[in-house]
């Protein structure tokens, strides 16, 4: 155990039911030195450095810092250790100052009283020390997220922190921010603080990283110094195994009728601008791109679920207004959203309920009352054809696997008949086998002559088993791909276009 | 061999009798009192102490019905109690007898009774849409905006009782006929000996009632909808609900039955005030809340309502027949809302 090794991780095992989430994980971090962490969706980094906080509970391995054991209970534990993360998704009290969340938890005294002056005193020497120049009585939520973030960064210094994790820090930053951004973490790393930085973006990871720690599949692959390993490198050691039984063989012909056309698409509050493409009938159209890059805002204006500013969208010829999304479920559209938990299931209502809800009309007695035994064959139709594992129809849907959760919800929308479904993160959180049905699923679809479009982060998922590739990069089609004989770099190339 | 015993001995294992009566509680507890008051006064099962208990039920019914589907959308309503006195002295206005003393408008000829009913209804759909357009538009928490308007609705009840020739006294001396229409009885029950015992007419009015809003909750698009929103807003837009509509029309339907019970508890009380039906709301929320209508959204079910609603007018009943101080009816009450809640909450709360 080297002095210089701030940071050990050391046969880090986690297993989930079904999966082996971590499988013996090494991670060493260097005092004053920034370590990519780096991996595609589902390789393990969220889970390695949960198990870092103690968020979960490691099944075996070690953690050193500085030559000390240490297991902490829980993310305020290892702050309080010296160990930060500052989160993609940002939790803080927006409606709060920002001294207040710098001090949340641990706010100075004087007597009983919260002393404010020394609040903002300090706060001022940290922003100070860190030239960041954010006003400490600035209510949060009316700072721009890079500065909430630099908050986040502040509290972790403030916190005097040896070890900083930074998850996907720059995916909603500009160039500027990002340089600023920059500065501040390599300031830290002149001051011995270790860094450990998730990213996707290969030209961030090649300008800021000293070392590069590469995971796939829950597993440890390599950790090299940045300047020895190429990009390629780096992605061939991310994708590494051969793709080809991942994916069911692709049965569906894509016919010479365009199924759907939308024209120069824009979002009125969304980062969505001036999208157009076609879509034939039998046609899986996947679109790539990085976090924030337009691909849920495409999918959500189309189906009238956001507010488009512009464009217009054609279904076989026919311009349709989907206006929201009951128009367009009746003009044959689906859209499977992303988030299930926040917007897919009706977690509390049963199975029936969640398959019937986007078709009740189709029920209906003399136009009336709901027909039980109508409602009752239809959800045992989508319950056999799309293999969903449940005790009964009667069963709360969040008591099912996200697996069988998500095959529910695809049997709710094909139960509207839809002539266009828009399909976003369908295999997200969905155990492997569930993946291939889904899969499986998706290209009969087609099959039947419907068009799909396929958003997903996945890139092998995209290559396997879409017709062509949409790549979006900041709110825009920056370009279309052909799976057989496109890869992943090209994909990742094209994200970047407009960043 | 022993995976049978296994199968035999989890089919009655502790767990789940545990499960079986905590999920039953209530009605085990309903069913106790109901034991014990009829032990030491077996005159509580008498036919006319029965009656009472549903005519009493029947009457605080109709309010909870509505405000159960507001709180299956997660909100509540606190201006039900408001709505059913505006009702309430509109009707009683407009049916009081040509004869009346201080009659509020001494040259109407009583209209007919159903019509009075219709605009009672109306009176109150109109005030529930009202609440459900500002709910549904601007996103504001129904508690905000039922609190509001039953401030509002007040108003309109003061100034309302000082309308027409009327000095502000209670209005009474209400048309033989509406009475007769609601507490008068049509059918009752064979007691045996040849007699009956007459059951008012709104008890089965307030059945009809009941039926109804099981129909409209269980076998409509409307009633699919309504859990739908209940249980997840945002899944329910994006699968075809129109929230907007939906929204308005649980409220509206809402205060159509506060109208119902404004126009019954007119008769049934027979002296109108600015204040009947304050704080009627308070009940049938606790009702509700102890049917299992629950404040996480999207659950509840009419027959849990009736149950209670009846659990409620049951400790109303049943502790004087006990000699209970009537003082502490309303610690027991507070104390059943509590228990009822923690229950219920234990069925929904995702186990970690």
């Amino acid at each position: 155990m080297t002095k210089n090794h701030l940071l050990e991780m050391v046969g880090i095992s986690k297993y989930f039911p079904g999966v082996q989430a971590l499988d013996e994980v090494k991670l060493t971090v260097k005092a004053g030195t920034i370590h990519a962490l780096m991996g595609e969706n589902g390789a393990g980094k969220s889970t390695l450095m949960k198990c870092l906080f103690g968020t979960y509970k490691k099944d075996s391995g070690e953690i050193f810092i500085e030559g000390e054991s240490v297991d902490f209970g829980n993310a305020k534990e290892a702050l309080e250790n010296g160990v930060a993360m500052v989160q993609q998704e940002l939790n803080q009290a927006l409606t709060r100052t920002v001294k207040d969340n710098l001090w949340l938890g641990r706010y100075p005294l004087k007597g009983p009283f919260v002393d404010e002056r020394k609040m903002a005193k300090e706060t001022d020497e940290i922003f100070n020390n860190l030239n960041i120049s954010i006003d400490a009585n600035a209510i949060m939520s009316t700072l721009p997220v890079s500065q909430r973030q630099m908050v986040e960064i502040a509290k972790a210094v403030s916190y005097n922190s040896k070890i900083i994790v930074l998850d996907e820090p720059t995916s909603s930053l500009s160039e500027n921010e990002v340089e600023h951004l920059f500065r501040i973490l390599r300031d830290l790393r002149e001051r011995g603080v270790g860094i450990i930085y998730i990213s996707h973006k290969m030209d961030e990871i090649r300008e800021i990283s000293d070392e590069i720690t590469i995971m796939r599949d829950g597993q440890w692959i390599a950790t090299e110094a940045t300047q020895d390993i190429s990009i390629d490198e780096i992605i061939r050691l991310m994708v590494g195994r051969e793709l080809t039984h991942r994916f069911p063989d692709k049965t569906n012909v894509v016919k010479d009728d365009v199924m759907m056309s939308v024209k120069n698409i824009s979002g009125r509050y969304t980062n969505l601008h001036d999208a157009s493409f076609d879509l034939h009938a039998g046609e899986i159209l996947g679109v790539a791109g990085l976090d924030g890059a337009g691909r849920t805002e495409l999918l959500e204006n189309i189906f009238g679920e956001m507010t488009r500013k512009g464009g217009q969208i054609f279904l076989e010829g026919q311009e349709v207004q989907n206006k929201n999304p009951k128009d367009s479920i009746k003009n044959g559209f689906a859209l499977l959203t992303e988030e299930r938990r926040a917007t897919g299931i009706l977690g509390i209502r049963d199975i029936l309920d969640n398959t019937v809800i986007s078709s009740l009309k189709r029920y209906l007695n003399f136009n009336l009352f709901l027909d039980d035994k109508k409602m009752l064959e239809a959800t045992e139709w989508a319950i056999d054809s799309l293999d969903v594992r449940t005790p009964s129809h009667k069963t709360q849907i969040r008591a099912l696997s996200g697996g069988n959760q998500q095959k529910v919800i695809i049997g709710r929308w094909l139960l509207t008949q839809p002539k266009v479904l828009l399909l976003d993160e369908p295999t997200r959180g969905i155990d492997v086998g569930a993946k291939y049905q889904i899969y499986e699923l998706i290209i009969e679809l087609a099959s039947e002559g419907k068009g799909v479009v396929v958003v997903s982060s996945e890139m092998p998922e995209l290559l396997g088993i879409c017709d062509r590739i949409l790549v979006m990069s900041n709110g825009r089609v920056a370009g279309e791909l052909d799976p057989k004989t496109t890869n992943q770099e090209e994909i990742l190339k094209l994200a970047e276009k407009y960043l | 061999m022993s995976t049978e015993k296994v199968k035999k001995n989890s089919k009655w294992s502790s767990e789940q009798i545990k499960d079986f009566l905590i999920n039953n509680a209530l009605i085990l507890i309903m069913l106790v009192l109901v034991i014990y008051v009829t032990a030491t006064r077996p005159e509580f099962l008498k036919p006319t102490s029965l009656i009472n208990l549903l005519s009493l039920t029947a009457a605080y019914l109709p309010v909870a019905l509505g405000i159960a589907g507001c709180i299956v959308l997660t909100g509540t309503d606190l201006s039900a109690g408001r709505v059913v006195g505006i009702t309430a002295v509109i009707s009683a206005s407009l049916l009081q007898d040509i004869t009346a003393p201080g009659k509020m408008w001494p040259n109407l000829e009583p209209p007919p009774i159903a019509l009075v009913l219709l605009i009672s209804v109306l009176i109150g759909a109109l005030i529930g849409a009202f609440n459900g357009f500002w709910v549904a538009k601007f996103k504001l928490h129904p508690f905000i905006v039922t609190l509001a308007t039953q401030l509002i609705v007040y108003t309109f009840i003061l100034l309302y009782m000082q309308a027409g020739e009327s000095t502000g006294q209670a209005i009474s001396s209400l048309t033989e006929d509406y009475r007769e229409f609601v507490t008068g009885s049509v059918v009752g029950v064979p007691i045996g000996g040849g007699k009956t015992a007459p059951i008012p007419n709104y008890v089965w009015l307030a059945l009809l009632l009941a039926g109804l809003m099981w129909l409209i909750w269980n076998k409509t698009t409307f009633g699919k909808n309504m859990f739908a929103l209940g249980a997840n807003e945002e899944a329910a837009r994006v699968s075809g609900v129109n929230v907007f509509a939906t929204t308005i029309i649980v409220f509206a339907l809402a205060g159509a039955m506060y109208g119902y019970a404004g126009f019954i508890e007119s008769a049934r009380i027979a002296s109108n005030t600015a204040n009947t039906g304050a704080n009627y709301e308070l009940d049938a929320i606790a009702a509700c809340v102890i049917g299992g209508v629950s404040f996480v959204g999207g659950i509840g079910s009419i027959s849990g309502i009736v149950i209670g609603v009846l659990l409620l007018r049951l400790i109303f009943v049943a502790l004087p027949m006990i000699g209970m101080d009537q003082n502490l009816q309303f610690a027991i009450k507070g104390g059943i809302i509590l228990l009822a809640c923690a229950l219920d909450m234990r069925k929904y709360l995702e186990k970690k």
